[in-house]
């Protein structure tokens, strides 16, 4: 069988033209509206409550539309956006240190390594500064100069300080007060919450999104939820590696769901691997602690310059240590992005110069910014990431240097959407990290949570309106149509099938196995043959999973066991075409590195006159062959150059 | 490491409940305590047994789903730290450790050691917000915010919404929870404006939930994950009192 085949029809991102700086104004005032009267007729269904999801419900709501929000976890504060850590960027140019729009443009192009479209980061840089008002109003508590004004500091990729931040805390903040927004539509009515759901399939009516259905994970009963649109805001994938820096639950099942119904999905194979997260410890480890990039502000990551150095990192002299990263790339230093800080972290621990009992880690050292800022300024930046390093690790790291090793953060692929944010079933719409749009092969720091609120606040808003002014006359969905029939009773048959199974290997045990694979043939770096050795260990592993995976209990209960069961089902389809994208991507990108494409010094090769395209997948069937879709991407503003840090 | 568990069993909301005995061995000390619950849970499903219902997302004490009561302390042994930053090496090998849910008439148990704190979203929905519809905020530097309230808006701020403090308050009273909000919003200019009907609402909402009232004894900061101070609540006692006399 042929891995995939390819349409000879181009994708349309449907992007504005014009000047840059005008498209977003210009389609905004193109597009169709609804009328307060009949947005009160519309029910919108918002699946997430992360950063995405929070912004878009509230701010649905706000305008009128009947909302349905839903989330899996007991609260719509959880959802995996709380944990991000080190800030939000927006061209403020607060600092008047030369930011603009354009620059916020520029460096988010350059950052995803040219595959990422013009027309949407730009109008992403373009709302960027009103995201900043709209949570200082809301009351997020954003780190503040003596002065009383806001303070920014820098991120990897860049040259200027945009980054808002609150502490360690800014997605914990941001996200509150965006839950708090949804809360009180919540409150007015004007918003329905279903915490404890997942949803389990997508209902399309007549080619059109319709609706959902959900499992009440308390009492384990399906609902069918109609509505005249549908938006997912269910995040990203790196689950899939089993090991990452993502809260445990985070999983694919609602956007590969929709793929099986006919969403498009975008650039799979680009994932992030965040270079300072703390190393692995043991084999019964269940997640991977991020330590933020904004570490990297202060800190210095070195290694020692002989192998095995036997020594404690505090014995080491200056002269006996290896500042990679300083040395490799002098204008950015410590800050390069987090694709090429990975890299260099792997090199040198493959190379045999690692640290720590695993000697899978390099050394984040504080030391020197202790010197220079005295402890207590250090402790008021980054307090409570040394607190959290100390409970997992037992040292101190005002004392010794932190021990670093990259790990699986971020998905860049993700459901492929046009400008409107509209996937490729209409009425279905794609928000926040589920979706492909703007961060190309590579997302620069501090940049998701922009796109998030962005996508949530500021765009979806007044794209959706675009689509709906067609259904103004369109009654309430029924749900007893025959496609919610359909669909409930495939997502029960799955059910029952996967109870059915009563083998004898726990999910975790087996989902830990597809990680290892992915993370080892499709992770920091890949090459032809791994990844089709891949393909074959993917499917070996899945006939396992359905001949000997453990679900104990019934489906009409609080079963966890069983609610992981399914998202480790999709995941092991979503590797599939994870493998399959990178292995057609015949070149290195951003976070996709082919070993085959490097430069002479290692560095990302990147093929423009052969893939500068987005790769949109078409489901075609369980293991069938997929066929891709090309979006060109076409780059009027930045040239796409060789990508240099140095 | 070996340690003994007697973990509390219910099977859902209107089942008695009751303690069960489990032996977990072959523990390495830097595994977190929820870790050796998935050691533990892995063996039972193997052998075909119903595996023990705890709640977790973020395993680094940011979400607030996690939540045991552990050898009778919301979160365990270590302060300032949530269930899910708890390491197998604050225990000693060979000690019983007693785990069970959050217990309050408010937080119903689901399964096990899993409860329901919808309670705290209807709380927070009856006034622990700032009613501004997204677009109409102007600069953010407009109104400048000194770092004094902003820094102490920010830590009131933090709290995650777990349920300890209410878990370890006698009365099973939500007042370190809903003074954490009231006071990061009273404290900031662009809450001030709703500052009473804040108050009033979500204290109103709080007794209707069935959360008992808060004798200041002061168990509830003691055992918060994030060092929430008892000064939030002296606040909140500030504005409720403002409030009323305004009625
Ligand atoms: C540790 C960490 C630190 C980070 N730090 C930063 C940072 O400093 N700056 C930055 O810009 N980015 C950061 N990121 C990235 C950023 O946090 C995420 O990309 C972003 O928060 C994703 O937001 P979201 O709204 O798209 O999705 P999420 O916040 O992941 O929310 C997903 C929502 O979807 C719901 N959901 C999913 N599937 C279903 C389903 N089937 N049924 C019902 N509900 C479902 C979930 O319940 C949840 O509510 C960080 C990420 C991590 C892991
Ligand atoms: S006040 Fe503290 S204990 Fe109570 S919910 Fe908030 S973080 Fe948890
Ligand atoms: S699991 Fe998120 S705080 Fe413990």
């Amino acid at each position: 069988m042929k891995l995939f085949s390819i349409s000879d029809k181009k994708l349309d991102g449907k992007c504005p033209t014009g000047p840059i700086e005008k498209r977003w104004t210009q389609h905004k005032a193109s597009i169709r509206l609804v009328s307060p009267a009949n947005k009160r007729r519309l029910d919108v269904i918002v699946v997430g409550t992360g950063l995405a999801g929070a912004s878009a419900a509230a701010a649905l709501a706000e305008l009128g539309y009947n909302v349905k929000v839903f989330c899996y976890q007991d609260s719509p504060r959880r959802a995996h956006s709380i944990a991000a850590q080190g800030g939000i960027n927006a061209a403020k140019n607060y600092m008047n240190d030369g930011d603009s729009v354009f620059r916020l443009f520029y460096d988010t192009v350059k950052g995803g390594d040219y595959r990422a479209r013009e027309s949407n980061v730009y109008r992403l840089a373009e709302v960027s500064a009103n995201i900043i008002d709209q949570c200082v109003a809301q009351g997020v508590p954003f780190a503040r100069e003596y002065g009383g004004y806001l303070d920014n500091r820098s991120f990897g990729g860049v040259q200027v300080s945009r980054t808002f931040y609150a502490k360690g805390q800014t997605g914990q903040q941001l996200l509150l007060g965006a839950y708090q927004a949804l809360m009180r539509q919540v409150g007015r009515g004007q918003a329905k919450l279903y915490s404890s759901h997942e949803m389990l399939d997508l209902v399309v009516i007549d080619g059109k999104a319709r609706g959902i259905i959900a499992r009440n994970l308390i009492t384990g009963e399906l609902e069918r939820h109609g509505a005249h649109a549908v938006v997912l805001c269910t995040g990203g994938y790196g689950n899939v590696f089993f090991l990452s820096t993502n809260a445990k639950n985070c999983n694919v099942t609602a956007a590969w769901r929709a793929h099986r119904r006919g969403a498009f999905f975008g650039n799979p194979c680009f994932t992030q691997i965040h270079p300072t997260c703390i190393p692995v410890s043991g084999d019964y480890q269940s997640k991977l602690t991020l330590m933020s990039e904004s570490l990297r502000n202060d800190g210095r990551i070195w290694v020692p310059k002989r192998k095995d150095d036997p020594r404690k990192p505090t014995e080491i002299p200056e002269d006996e240590r290896d500042y990679y990263l300083e040395r490799r790339y002098p204008a950015f230093g410590n800050l390069v992005p987090r694709d090429v800080a990975s890299r260099a972290a792997k090199e040198r621990c493959d190379a045999g110069y690692g640290v720590g009992p695993s000697k899978m880690a390099v050394y984040l050292d504080f030391s020197d910014a202790i010197k220079r800022m005295g402890r207590a300024a250090v402790e008021a930046k980054y307090g409570n990431l040394f607190e959290i390093y100390q409970l997992i690790t037992d040292e101190n790291p005002y004392e010794t240097p932190m021990r670093i090793y990259p790990a699986v953060h971020y998905t860049m692929g993700g459901l492929w959407v046009d400008y409107n944010l509209m996937s490729t079933i209409p009425g279905l719409y794609v928000c926040g990290e589920a979706n492909f749009s703007d961060h190309g092969a590579n997302r620069l720091g501090a940049s998701a949570l922009m796109q998030g609120l962005a996508d949530g606040y500021f765009v979806l808003p007044y794209t959706i309106g675009d689509y709906l002014a067609d259904d103004i006359r369109a009654p309430k969905i029924d749900t007893r149509h025959e496609a919610f029939e359909e669909a409930e009773k495939s997502v029960l048959e799955r059910i029952e099938k996967l109870l059915s199974v009563r083998g004898k290997t726990p999910v975790d045990v087996l989902h830990r196995k597809l990680g290892l694979t992915m993370w080892d043939y499709c992770g920091m770096s890949r090459n032809a043959e791994g990844l089709e050795k891949a393909l074959k260990i993917i499917d070996e592993l899945e006939n396992e999973f359905w001949k000997d995976v453990a679900v104990p209990g019934t489906d009409k209960e609080w079963n966890k066991e069983l609610e992981k069961a399914g998202r480790v089902a999709d995941f092991f389809e979503l590797a599939r075409l994870m493998c399959i994208d990178a292995l057609h991507r015949e070149e290195s990108c951003g976070g996709h590195f082919r070993e085959e494409y490097q430069t002479e010094d290692g560095e990302a090769l990147r093929r423009d006159d052969l893939f500068s395209y987005v790769a949109a997948w078409e489901y075609t069937g369980h293991r069938q062959s997929p066929v891709l879709h090309k979006e060109d991407l076409i780059f009027e503003y930045c040239k796409p150059t060789t990508r240099s840090y140095k | 490491m070996k340690v003994y568990l007697k973990v509390w069993r219910q099977r859902h909301a209107r089942d008695a409940g009751r303690f069960v005995d489990y032996t977990v061995d072959g523990i390495n000390p830097d595994m977190s305590f929820l870790e050796m619950l998935d050691v533990l849970n892995n063996r039972l499903i193997s052998q075909g047994e119903d595996p023990i219902a705890f709640d977790h997302d973020c395993r680094e004490g940011i979400c607030g789903t996690c939540g045991l009561y552990i050898n009778g302390r919301p979160h365990g042994p270590v302060a300032r730290a949530t269930t899910c930053q708890v390491h197998m090496r604050h225990f000693k090998d060979g000690e019983t450790i007693v785990i069970e849910p959050w217990r309050a008439d408010a937080f119903p148990v689901i399964k096990d050691l899993v409860v329901d704190r919808s309670a705290f979203d209807r709380i927070i929905q009856a006034g622990g917000f700032v009613s501004v519809n997204t677009g109409q905020a102007p600069d953010g530097n407009a109104i400048p915010i000194p770092k004094e309230d902003a820094s102490k808006a920010f830590d009131a701020a933090t709290c995650i919404g777990c349920g300890a403090c209410v878990a370890a308050c006698k009365n099973a009273s939500a007042m370190l929870f809903v003074a954490a909000k009231v006071a990061h919003l009273a404290r900031l200019p662009q809450g001030r404006i709703e500052a009473r009907e804040r108050v009033l609402n979500m204290l109103t909402q709080m007794e209707e939930e069935g959360f008992g009232g808060c004798t200041n004894t002061g168990a509830c900061e003691a055992e918060c994950p994030k060092a929430i101070s008892l000064e939030n609540i002296a606040l909140l006692n500030r504005e409720f009192i403002k409030a009323k006399c305004a009625l």
